[in-house]
């Protein structure tokens, strides 16, 4: 039976567990920062050694988590990219700007075991020679801020932060830094730029990779909240131990936020690639099932920037057939297990791990005006196609939704879309465009039947509300 | 009037300042802290943030016109930030912002955020709080409203007046 495996929210949720660092230790808590601090250095088959950090990132890196922000990319991979040779210092940034529509777990995270949080930054700090770093909060999460602050100030009366950490010899500080409602924020060298005062413009890469040229021009990690929290277990469990959660190039646990037109939407953490998409939105442990009398239409697999599923939908996943060889199985859209690889197989991916469900009752021209709003609203505007394109699209969805539309809406809105994916210089052009692209093609005739019902009113004389 | 920062938050401001290997990087928590204390962000507190952190004026003016949250005039005193974002609107938050405008006798048709003339209430359309699984969420000044009804914002309403 699918039902949750809760590692990150074990004790979130538990009668009686609260935010302090009391409550933490009790439960366990800094017990696998004082793992890491006493891990030995060891020599590999090779005749190589690695010091006690590199056991650390090795460990990560076997593990084999990849980042819960969106992208989905080898959390241990990245930090071997940074340039330990540069002489400069080095930072780690805690993205905590989750603003992605649809995802709500880090708010989790953030509220109830915000230490869980803390142990994590200071491990990974620890293993990659990080003596100063901040956890970047979206603005719109004060009361987190606040409790982010305070499980500082316990962390260092401890003794786990400060100039030597548990009588390590080892220097770390934390800061909480609170952003001010701009969703760009969220793409990592944005980030960058906000936090060094700036106007939150994405830089170009290369050169600018944040684990070369980051903050202050110096090496710098950026890693989600969720991501942080697992470093924190897979020191206490080991890297190989923690790669058999989940499934192959899918490990861990992950936490999914499901909303929309479920009968109980929620967060669910659940072991990657253990439960498919049918079961996160049918099964009674899950989303239980849509609202009586209803169908489903549609379903944004990875928040709102991920391309949309569409009911009945089929795919070819490549799997291992019985003899070994790699073989191609037809898949029904509810049978895609909820994992990184089957969703990018059916041209979508996982994101954020945000789940929105939408039902026979809605209109997609109007779930995707909202959608495209969104990102009009939050294009920072450096990049022409994407300032421009966003805009575009969603004042003609906007006409679209109050009697404008014209049967040539959904090539229009195609034809903006297309030119706007890759030509600018962060993945914001992206997110713009996929909900564009994909919920035109695949419900073309909805677009194009509004279109043509509009123009047959109009005919008829009479004016849209748009024209009011 | 004259611009004055009382001294207990210019020390508070300070420590902050010492968070940054460059005093730039405080901008951003600078002007949470002034617009906390003053309602919104004055050009006086953006010369003062410039004159505090070593900058021009505009590196701090650009700053308070790009981030949504930041204002430049003041707002009421009970500032309702309705999420518009997807999750919200399938759960009816188109009803939850007009509810609040029609009480409060504000323009629907009218974006932006829009002030009482007692300058008890503003109202906004923001977008995506992050609560998505308690659609329709409501921000009101620092607390989330969870899973909000007309009962709701009937109870903001008589609170704030």
């Amino acid at each position: 039976m699918p039902q949750e495996q809760r590692l990150i929210l074990k004790h979130a949720d538990q009668p009686g567990y609260t935010p302090d660092i009391e409550c933490y230790m009790r439960h366990g808590g800094y017990e696998a920062l004082r793992k890491a601090l006493a891990t030995p250095g060891r020599d590999l088959p090779d005749g190589k050694k690695q010091t006690p950090r590199e056991v650390i990132r090795d460990e990560v890196l076997k593990s084999g988590l990849r980042g819960r922000g969106g992208a989905g990319f080898s959390a241990g991979l990245k930090w071997s990219f940074v340039d330990r040779r540069s002489g400069k210092p080095i930072y780690l940034i805690c993205n905590a700007d989750e603003s992605e529509p649809g995802t709500f777990k880090d708010r989790q995270i953030l509220h109830k075991d915000p230490h869980q949080l803390v142990e994590g930054m200071i491990i990974s700090c620890w293993a990659n020679d990080v003596k100063l770093a901040y956890i970047y909060i979206r603005g719109e999460m004060p009361h987190a801020a606040r409790l982010l602050n305070k499980a500082l100030d316990e962390a260092r009366a401890k003794g786990f932060l400060g100039k030597d950490i548990l009588g390590s010899g080892t220097e770390l500080e934390i800061h909480v830094h609170r952003g001010a409602g701009a969703y760009i924020c969220g793409e990592e060298t944005g980030l960058i730029e906000s936090l060094e005062g700036k106007r939150p413009y994405p830089r170009i890469k290369p050169p600018y990779f944040p684990a070369v040229l980051g903050l202050y021009m110096c090496p710098t990690i950026v890693n989600n909240v969720e991501t942080l929290c697992h470093v924190r277990h897979i020191v206490n469990m080991g890297g190989a131990e923690y790669a058999k959660l989940g499934t192959p190039n899918n490990t861990g646990t992950r936490i999914i936020s499901l909303s929309g037109d479920v009968k109980n939407p929620g967060y669910f953490e659940v072991e990657v690639g253990k439960v498919t998409l049918g079961e996160v939105i049918y099964h009674e442990n899950f989303g239980g099932g849509l609202k009586p009398g209803r169908t489903l239409k549609a379903i944004i697999p990875g928040g709102s920037s991920s391309k949309v599923l569409k009911a009945g939908e089929k795919f070819k996943l490549r799997k291992k057939g019985p003899d070994g060889q790699m073989v191609a199985v037809e898949t029904d859209l509810l049978d895609l297990p909820y994992d990184f690889d089957s969703l990018q197989q059916a041209g979508t991916m996982s994101g954020s791990g945000a789940v929105i469900v939408m039902d026979d009752t809605r209109e997609i021209v109007d779930v995707l005006a909202n959608v495209s709003e969104f990102y009009a609203h939050e294009s920072c505007g450096q990049c022409t196609p994407c300032r421009e394109g966003a805009l575009w699209m969603s004042k003609a969805l906007h006409r679209m939704t109050t009697g404008g539309g014209r049967s040539q809406d959904a090539d229009y809105l195609l034809h903006i879309a297309q030119n706007i994916q890759g030509r600018t210089i962060c993945a914001f052009g992206e997110a713009a465009a996929w909900p564009v692209l994909s919920f035109v093609k695949k419900f073309k005739d909805d677009f194009v039947a509004r279109g043509k019902a509009d123009e047959e009113a109009r005919a008829k004389g009479i004016v849209p509300a748009s024209h009011h | 009037m004259s611009f004055t920062v009382p001294a207990k938050l210019e020390a508070q401001l300070d420590e902050l300042t010492t968070h940054y290997p460059q005093k730039r990087s405080a901008s951003l928590m600078f002007l949470h802290a002034l617009q906390e204390h003053f309602g919104y962000v004055s050009p006086e507190a953006v010369d003062w943030t410039a004159r505090k952190l070593g900058l021009q004026p505009i590196n701090v003016q650009e700053l308070v016109t790009f981030y949504p949250m930041f204002r430049q005039q003041p707002l009421g005193k009970t500032q309702v930030k309705v999420c518009r974002t997807l999750s919200c609107s399938l759960a009816g938050s188109d009803s939850i912002r007009k509810h609040f405008v029609e009480k409060l006798g504000l323009d629907a048709h009218k974006h932006g955020p829009q002030t009482t003339a007692d300058g008890k209430f503003t109202v906004e359309f923001v977008e995506c709080l992050a609560s998505c699984g308690t659609a329709p969420v409501v921000m009101v000044n620092d607390d989330l409203v969870e899973k909000c009804t007309a009962a709701d914002c009937d109870r903001i309403l008589s609170k704030g007046r």
